[in-house]
Formats: structure tokens, C-alpha cells, sequence
């Protein structure tokens, strides 16, 4: 039963800037524990609605509930139990990786004790314990992002939205960074990723593909591929914006 | 609250990681002092005087002597021709011109009265009026001697009934320095304080941080204080380092209670960041709240009283000035420090600029939006 | 060169959107006029005094009426023991007090003599010499109108004509002053703050990989700030020589060039800066210091050059500011030409191959 719980619950989510539509109208609803894929074009309205969906903008109407709480009246509350890492750079550059996280913890309201521990134990895990005192504008792109990933999940939230997250990395480190994204999984955190690598789409529990705003398609990527009768996720996405 | 502390910490340490900003922050202002302190002077040290001598007289000779022997002119040049004086005020190598005419000598012996003609550059006011009062001291000076030597009168006191005897309260010397430094001192620590706390907000916005820190359950007030707290640490560091440097420097008087100066001190910036973190948190860019701080910073300096006396402004000026943090400041630093002034000679504008900054404050607060 | 205007336009459009800076961009000059026209000057009206009369008889206060009715001075209050002029002064109202000695009317008749002591509060020490001399003109003036009423044996009168401004007016000063500042703060200072800025947004580099060339993009981001100090440069000409009255007396093409040649200066500062700061910040506290505060104090403008100590004096001559100071008041006000200015102006235009030649250095050790 619990498996099922809906964590993130979107009825008739609409956004509009001046006349212009980012978000026509989305349905949706992620279920705890799964890799959620939000799929789309540049200027699809991904963005847009991971900002909805982390406090960071109002809708202009519908309801839209994360980790239970409503995104109007409850914005502190929902800001407690997510994480979130931008497409634009997040970490400060003229910090350490060991200030920044510390920073982050901190502002979380996490203990010093935990602080330590779980620094350790991350810069352990990313095997980044020689450059921890370096400063995060010497590091090489792909790292910074690793870290900037790990900031958004260290204080443990319900759920990690991620915007663009390998966005100009290379294969290599896209790779490892959905090794990453494959633990924080399976440590029970509901991942929420927006991307336009199709290929990514494949890596997905479940995957909806926006398109101006609206969402054409969402169903596991086996399911979608059958749908749209389709090789690949790249087909379906191809498929989808021809239709239009 | 604990989550302020960590808000700080990250602050200081980007301030004094960043080796260009350091020695933005306090060398060049220290310099600044040191050096403009020295320029903000009205006394009149050289005045460069060339004369056109057409009686030749001993009186008139008398006259340039006097001229020449007081330490503060400079005879640049003597002719007979006033086409050649003039053309020396054009060329701006000469402040006045004194024009004895012939007969100088005659007309006063003969018709007990003479003239003489004083011509000033008059472009720049301030200078020429104390060109003039300069001159015309020394002129009602010599014919003071004048009339003693020619009348065989015993004494100069009966030419001067009224003897006026005039006393500088505070700085007796009339040391324009020890008035400048703290004005000067107050202009620094406020750009100071101002801008950081300006630019530093709208620098997170335009580098992006900010949405990772608006996505995060901090308070809005806990991120003011945050952001307020480094520089107000900044500034009141800043004004301990000028004030030693006055101390030292200059032997500027510290009369009255430094306890309250600090005190003072703390609500004015308290204002000051106020109206930073406010411009701050409605521009999106850093070139904006650059020139929108930039902009009030200028009118309100020169408006502030540090150069011209705020009671001789017209009355929109001075209304003007109630919301002109810089001019209570300017007021009381002053009134602290060379006049020993107590809480209760400065409670009107303590009182004035504490609800300021509740205002300022709170504003800010309020418009700082948890939004990307 | 269809790329390079379509560059321009791009930053034309970049800060003309932005109705914030442009308001203020048209509002500083007008405000710096109008504060410097009617609100700063060294002329003193309404500074509050007090009276401390020991004497109280009717040569006192002919004297008190003389200075009351002056227009300088308001009595603020009348004082009664020296403990309460302390006071008064720590009240920070009054400015001034005058002591009469007691008996003043009868020892002025019995002795030939008595005395009056002035006070100052010389913790604004400017303000104290003026009003305290002013208040000594004013004694001087009824000592010579009451007391001397038939006039000195052998009096020297002096006959003093103000050349080029009749009346004093500050006008003379501060347009030249206001000028000087605008021009540098808004050339020098924003040009180096939006060239820091695509530096610390990383935005130079995409421009720099880009098929433009360097000096391209470097004049296309320095052109709308020419175009608006100079829009700003001709609001401000126009308005003194409309609202406040002040001549212009030579050719005004004449003046107008040499404010783009003050321009052109300040945008190469201007440039010169931004090669040495890597964020908008440090652009903008170098500009602040090395522009606000040394213009306004070292440039002659408010405070004159010839009182200050000799390494201030020669550290103004540094100061462009200063230069352009002096060919704006000789064309405006005595009418000069070329032949009176060429030696300012040539230090101008030396300061602004200086500055470019030094941007060009720092940006190719930057490139390599």
C-alpha cells in the first residue's frame, strides 16, 4: 500500500506569464520511491514546473500537493522535505567543497554532529576527500555537479528534484552521476529529473514527455515505446512533436 | 537562529577570501582619508595678486609692501597696463588684480579720501569672496597705520570702540581637519556598508545561488539578519580603524563617549543596510542597484550638511533631509566627538533613525520574495 | 560591420529597457543641478544664534537688531550664565554666541571702549569662520554707520569688481563641477561595471569565441554610454543656461567637442578599470573611490586647489577632472578659445591614449 502513495499529486496545474502559457492544464501524480523522468524540448515548460513544484513559483491556478502539502499555504513545509538542484549553477565557487556543504547542512537546521559525519561519509563516497579543501571553481564541471547533487540530498528530503542535471557533462560522468541517482533511489528518496537526453528517458521508472506546455504522453518508458509504436524513447519523443 | 550563524560564517569567509575585495574594503578607504582630509579646506593659503602700480607713490609702495610681506600672497606680477592684468586673470595665472590709480597718494592727503580698485576672478564664488575679505582686512589694516602715523593720534583703540574678541569653541585653531575626518569617515563607512549589503543579494540572484537558498525552510528574517549582521560588523570595524587613524594622524578630539558613538553608530547602519538590502532585494541586477544606491548616495551627501550648513537649505531641502540618513549621522558624529554631546542632546535623532530602520528593515523582509 | 551594429543595438536595447537606470540616468544630472543651484552653497542665511547680554541697555540692542535683521542670523534664544552657553552648544542648534560685557553703554561712553566676545562653535570650523566673520562685518558696519557717522580722517575706500561673475553666483562652479562628475560616473564607472559583468557571467568569453573581434565589442558595449553622457552633458548645459542664467560665452561646437573628448577619456578609464577587476563589485568600489571622492574634493570644484597642501595640489594634477574644469569655465564664462585651453586639452587627450594604450596591455596579458 504504501508503495503506491502518491507523493507528488498535480491537478490542472496552469501557468501563465502575460498570455503566454508555460504550463496548459498537467495531471499528474509521481509515486514515492520512483525515478520520475519529466521530459521535454527546451522550452517545454520543465522548468517552470519544477519551480511550482519546489516552492520557488505560484501556479496561477490548480492544486498541487508535495510530500502532502499543499504548495500555496504550506511552502515552508514543503521546502523541508525536498531538495533541489538547478540548472543554473547552485554551489558558491568561492567556497570549499567542505564550506559549501557545511553552509547547506547548516541552513537545513542539521546538527553539527551530523554535519561531520555524513561529510565525511560523502566526501568518502565520491572519493573527493584530497579536494575537499579546494575551492569549488577549481573543480572540473562534471564534479561540481556530483557535489551539488550531493548538497541537494544531504539533509535526507522525501524527495530530490533535479532540473537539467547533466546538462554539458560527459558521458562518462553522466554515467556515474545516474549510479548516483540510482542510490539516492534506493535510499527510499523519490527522484524527480528533468532532462532532454533521451537516451536518460530509458533510465526512468516512469516518464512523461511535455510538449508546449502540455503533457503528451506519461507512462513507464516500455509502455510509451509500445503506445507510440517506437525502437526508442527517441522515436516517441520525435513522434510526439511531429504530432503537433 | 542557528542557521544565521552559518549564514555569517559564509559571508566573512567570502569576504576575506576575496584578495581584491580586501584591500577595497579597508586600505583604500584608510587612504582615501588620509589624503582627502587635506583637501576639503576654505582657508585661503596663496593668493596669487598682480598689481598695476600707475601712482608710484611711497603710499602705494607702502601699500604693495604690506601686500607682500603678509604670508598669504603671492605677487605674480606688476605692470603699468590693465590689458596686461587682465589677460593674466584669463590666463588664470593670477586670482586678483589691486589697481592703484594715479593720484592715490594726492587724493588722500589733499581730499582726505582714495580708492583703490580691487578686480577678482569671480568664478569660483566661494574663493573670491574670501579673496575679498582677505584683501579688504589687509587695505582697512594698512589705513588704520595710515591714519595713526598721519594724524599723530596715540592709540589705534579709538578707531575700534567696539573691541570684538572672538573665540572657536571645540577646535580653536580652526583645524579644518579635525571637522572633515569625521564627515569624510562617515561617507566611507556608509559606501561600505551600503554596497556590499546592496550588491551581495542581487550578486546571488544573478549568479544563481539564491534559488538553491529560496528552496531551503530558512526564515525570511533569519536570511536579513544573516545578510546584515557580516557588514555591520564590516562598518563598525571601519569606523574604529578611522577613528585611530584620526587619533593618530590628526589629533582629532575624542570628547565624548565612544559607547555611544558605537551605539549610535549601529542604529545609523542598521538604517543604512536597511536601504541597501531593501534596493537589493527589488533590482535584479547588480548594475541597477548600482545606480539606484549610487544616485541617493550623491544627493544625499551633498545635502547632508558635511560641506554647507543643512539651516541655510531652502525648507523643501530641508524636509528632504528628514529622510537623508546621512545628515543625523553627519550631526551627531560631530556633536560625539568634538563637542562631547550626551544621549540626551542626540535622542532626537537617535530615536529618529531607530524607527528609520525598523522601517527600512521590515521593508525589506517583506519584499524579499522566497522566489526564483 | 552589419554584425557589429547589430551588436550595438543589442546593448542600446539592454540598457534602454531598463526604466530604472534610464530614469536615473536623466534624473542625476537634473538633481545634481538643482541641489547644487539652490541647495549647497557657502552662503549663510537663517544660522540659529544665541545672545548672552550682560548688559541689557540700548546700545546692545541696537547691536542685536542690527544682526537679527540681517537675514543671516535668527535668535534662537537668549542665554544667562556661561554654563548655559556649554549647554546650548551641546544641543547642537546654535552656532554662535555673542556676549555682551555689562555695562557696555556706559563704558563705551566713560572709556571709548567696550567689548563684545563672539563665540563660535568651531566644530564645523568652515561654518564657524564665516559666521563669525560675518557677525564682526555686521559690528564693524554700525560702528562705522553710528559711530563715525562723519567718516575716517583719511580713509582708503576700496572698490572691488567681481570679473566674470558679477554677483558670485556658485552657478560658475559647480556646472563645470556637476559636469566633470556625471560625465566620469556615468562613462567611466558603467562602462567598467557592464564589461565586469559579462566577465563574471561568463558572457565575455561566448563574445570573445564569437567571430567579432575584441575592439568591436569593446567599442559596441562603450557607444550608448557615449551617446547618453553626452545626452547627459547637453541637459546639463542646457539647463544652467536656461534655469540658473550662466553665459555661454565662446563657441558652443567648440564645447561640445571638448566634453566627447572628456567622455572618450572617461570611457577608456573606464575600460582600463574593467581590464583589472573581475567582478562587478571590484569595478565598482575602484570606480567609487578612484572617481567619486578624489573628483568631487581634488578637481577644484567645491574645494579651491591653490589652498590645499602642495602634494594634494600635485596630486589633483592627475585628476582629469580638473582640466576639463577649467576649459568648461574658460569657453563658458570668458568666452576663450583654443589658444587660452590647448594645454588642457592636451593633457586630456594624452590621458585618454594612456589609458587605452594601458587596456590594450593588460588585455592581451589577459588573453595570453
Amino acid at each position: 500500500m504504501e508503495n503506491h502513495e502518491n507523493i507528488i499529486e498535480v491537478r490542472n496545474l496552469v501557468k501563465k506569464f502575460g498570455s503566454f502559457i508555460a504550463n496548459d492544464n498537467l495531471t499528474f501524480n509521481v509515486k514515492r520511491g520512483e525515478i520520475f523522468g519529466f521530459l521535454g524540448a527546451n522550452g517545454a515548460g520543465k522548468t517552470t514546473a519544477i519551480k511550482i513544484l519546489s516552492g520557488l513559483s505560484f501556479p496561477t491556478s490548480g492544486e498541487v500537493k508535495v510530500a502532502g502539502f499543499d504548495v500555496y499555504k504550506e511552502r515552508e513545509k514543503v521546502k523541508k522535505n525536498i531538495g533541489y538542484m538547478s540548472q543554473k549553477f547552485s554551489l558558491y565557487e568561492d567556497l570549499t567543497v567542505r564550506e559549501n556543504i557545511r553552509f547547506y547542512g547548516g541552513i537545513y537546521g542539521l546538527s553539527n554532529k551530523y554535519i561531520k559525519e555524513k561529510t565525511e561519509s560523502l566526501l568518502e563516497r565520491l572519493k573527493m576527500n584530497d579536494i575537499q579543501n579546494s575551492l569549488i571553481s577549481s573543480l572540473p564541471l562534471g564534479w561540481k555537479q556530483k557535489i551539488a547533487f550531493s548538497v541537494a540530498i544531504f539533509h535526507n528530503p522525501k524527495i530530490v528534484f533535479l532540473d537539467e542535471p547533466t546538462g554539458g557533462v560527459d558521458p562518462v560522468t553522466r554515467r556515474d552521476f545516474w549510479e548516483m541517482i540510482y542510490e539516492t533511489s534506493d535510499s527510499g528518496i523519490t527522484v524527480f529529473v528533468t532532462t532532454h537526453y533521451m537516451d536518460e528517458a530509458e533510465y526512468c521508472d516512469r516518464v512523461s514527455i511535455m510538449d508546449q506546455g502540455r503533457i503528451e504522453g506519461l507512462d513507464t518508458p516500455e509502455e510509451l515505446k509500445k503506445q507510440f509504436e517506437a525502437k526508442n524513447m527517441d522515436e516517441v519523443f520525435i513522434k510526439i512533436a511531429r504530432k503537433q | 537562529m542557528r542557521k544565521i550563524k552559518f549564514i555569517l560564517q559564509k559571508e566573512f569567509i567570502q569576504v576575506f577570501r576575496n584578495k581584491t575585495m580586501l584591500p577595497m574594503i579597508f586600505g583604500v578607504p584608510i587612504i582615501q582619508l588620509v589624503v582627502l582630509v587635506h583637501a576639503a579646506t576654505l582657508e585661503m593659503k596663496s593668493i596669487d595678486m598682480y598689481v598695476v602700480d600707475k601712482d608710484l607713490s611711497s603710499l602705494s609702495h607702502k601699500l604693495i609692501n604690506k601686500f607682500e610681506g603678509s604670508p598669504f600672497y603671492n605677487i605674480s606680477g606688476v605692470s603699468f597696463s590693465i590689458d596686461e592684468a587682465n589677460e593674466t586673470i584669463e590666463k588664470n595665472r593670477a586670482d586678483f588684480v589691486m589697481h592703484i590709480p594715479y593720484g592715490f597718494e594726492r587724493d588722500l592727503i589733499r581730499e582726505n579720501v582714495t580708492q583703490v580698485q580691487l578686480l577678482i576672478d569671480g568664478i569660483n564664488g566661494t574663493a573670491a569672496s574670501l579673496i575679498n575679505a582677505y584683501s579688504i582686512s589687509v587695505i582697512s589694516d594698512f589705513n588704520r597705520n595710515i591714519i595713526v602715523d598721519l594724524t599723530k593720534m596715540p592709540d589705534i583703540k579709538d578707531l575700534n570702540p567696539i573691541a570684538v574678541e572672538t573665540s572657536y569653541w571645540y577646535n580653536p585653531e580652526l583645524n579644518y581637519k579635525t571637522y572633515m575626518l569625521p564627515g569624510i569617515l562617515v561617507i566611507l563607512v556608509t559606501i561600505i556598508s551600503m554596497f556590499l549589503a546592496a550588491m551581495n543579494i542581487v550578486r546571488e540572484k544573478e549568479i544563481g545561488t539564491i534559488e538553491q537558498l529560496n528552496v531551503t525552510p530558512i526564515k525570511k528574517f533569519e536570511f536579513i539578519i544573516g545578510k546584515l549582521v557580516p557588514f555591520l560588523i564590516i562598518a563598525l570595524f571601519e569606523l574604529a580603524f578611522g577613528l585611530v587613524i584620526g587619533k593618530v594622524f590628526f589629533h582629532i578630539p575624542i570628547v565624548g563617549s565612544l559607547w555611544l558613538l558605537f551605539g549610535f553608530t549601529t542604529v545609523y547602519l542598521l538604517t543604512v543596510l536597511g536601504i541597501g538590502l531593501f534596493i537589493s532585494t527589488i533590482s535584479s541586477t547588480q548594475q541597477q542597484v548600482m545606480f539606484i544606491s549610487f544616485f541617493f548616495m550623491l544627493v544625499f551627501i551633498l545635502m547632508s550638511g558635511i560641506f554647507t550648513p543643512t539651516e541655510s537649505m531652502p525648507v523643501w531641502a530641508q524636509k528632504v533631509n528628514i529622510i537623508n540618513p546621512f545628515y543625523y549621522f553627519m550631526r551627531v558624529i560631530r556633536m560625539i566627538l568634538l563637542k562631547g554631546s550626551e544621549f540626551r542632546d542626540i535622542s532626537h535623532e537617535f530615536f529618529s533613525l531607530l524607527i528609520y530602520a525598523t522601517i527600512m528593515l521590515s521593508l525589506s523582509v517583506w519584499r524579499y520574495r522566497k522566489v526564483a | 560591420m552589419n554584425r557589429f551594429f547589430g551588436f550595438v543595438k543589442k546593448e542600446f536595447h539592454h540598457i534602454f529597457r531598463d526604466y530604472r537606470t534610464m530614469l536615473i540616468l536623466f534624473g542625476m544630472p537634473i538633481s545634481q543641478i538643482l541641489i547644487f543651484g539652490y541647495v549647497v552653497s557657502n552662503e549663510i542665511t537663517d544660522v540659529k544664534i544665541g545672545i548672552f547680554d550682560k548688559s541689557k541697555d540700548n546700545v546692545t540692542q541696537e547691536i542685536t537688531n542690527k544682526i537679527t535683521s540681517s537675514g543671516f542670523f535668527i535668535l534662537h534664544e537668549n542665554l544667562n550664565s556661561d554654563k548655559e552657553i556649554e549647554k546650548a552648544f551641546k544641543k547642537g542648534v546654535i552656532r554662535e554666541v555673542i556676549v555682551f560685557e555689562s555695562d557696555f553703554a556706559k563704558k563705551l561712553e566713560r572709556d571709548g571702549t567696550a567689548g563684545i566676545q563672539i563665540i563660535a562653535d568651531a566644530s564645523d570650523a568652515n561654518t564657524a569662520n564665516i559666521v563669525s566673520n560675518y557677525t564682526k562685518a555686521i559690528i564693524n558696519s554700525y560702528v562705522k554707520n553710528e559711530l563715525f557717522a562723519k567718516g575716517l580722517p583719511y580713509e582708503i575706500i576700496p572698490e572691488v569688481r567681481m570679473l566674470y561673475n558679477n554677483s558670485l553666483k556658485g552657478v560658475y562652479m559647480f556646472v563645470p563641477g556637476t559636469m566633470a562628475l556625471i560625465l566620469m560616473l556615468v562613462s567611466a564607472m558603467m562602462t567598467s561595471i557592464s564589461i565586469a559583468r559579462e566577465k563574471e557571467m561568463g558572457t565575455m568569453e561566448v563574445l570573445l569565441v564569437s567571430p567579432l573581434r575584441p575592439l568591436p565589442i569593446v567599442i559596441g558595449k562603450v557607444i550608448p554610454y557615449m551617446v547618453l553622457s553626452f545626452i547627459n552633458a547637453v541637459v546639463i548645459i542646457a539647463l544652467s543656461y536656461f534655469i540658473f542664467d550662466m553665459p555661454i560665452r565662446g563657441n558652443i561646437i567648440f564645447l561640445l567637442l571638448e566634453t566627447l573628448l572628456f567622455i572618450f577619456m572617461a570611457l577608456s578609464l573606464g575600460i582600463l578599470i574593467s581590464t583589472a577587476s573581475n567582478s562587478q563589485l571590484v569595478a565598482m568600489f575602484i570606480s567609487m573611490f578612484a572617481l567619486m571622492l578624489p573628483t568631487m574634493l581634488l578637481s577644484g570644484f567645491i574645494f579651491p586647489i591653490e589652498n590645499m597642501p602642495k602634494i594634494l595640489q600635485w596630486l589633483s594634477t592627475i585628476m582629469p577632472a580638473r582640466y576639463f574644469i577649467i576649459i568648461v569655465k574658460n569657453i563658458m564664462i570668458k568666452g576663450s578659445g583654443i589658444g587660452v585651453i590647448w594645454k588642457e586639452t592636451l593633457i586630456i587627450a594624452g590621458m585618454t591614449v594612456f589609458f587605452l594604450v594601458m587596456s590594450i596591455k593588460n588585455f592581451k596579458v589577459r588573453l595570453e
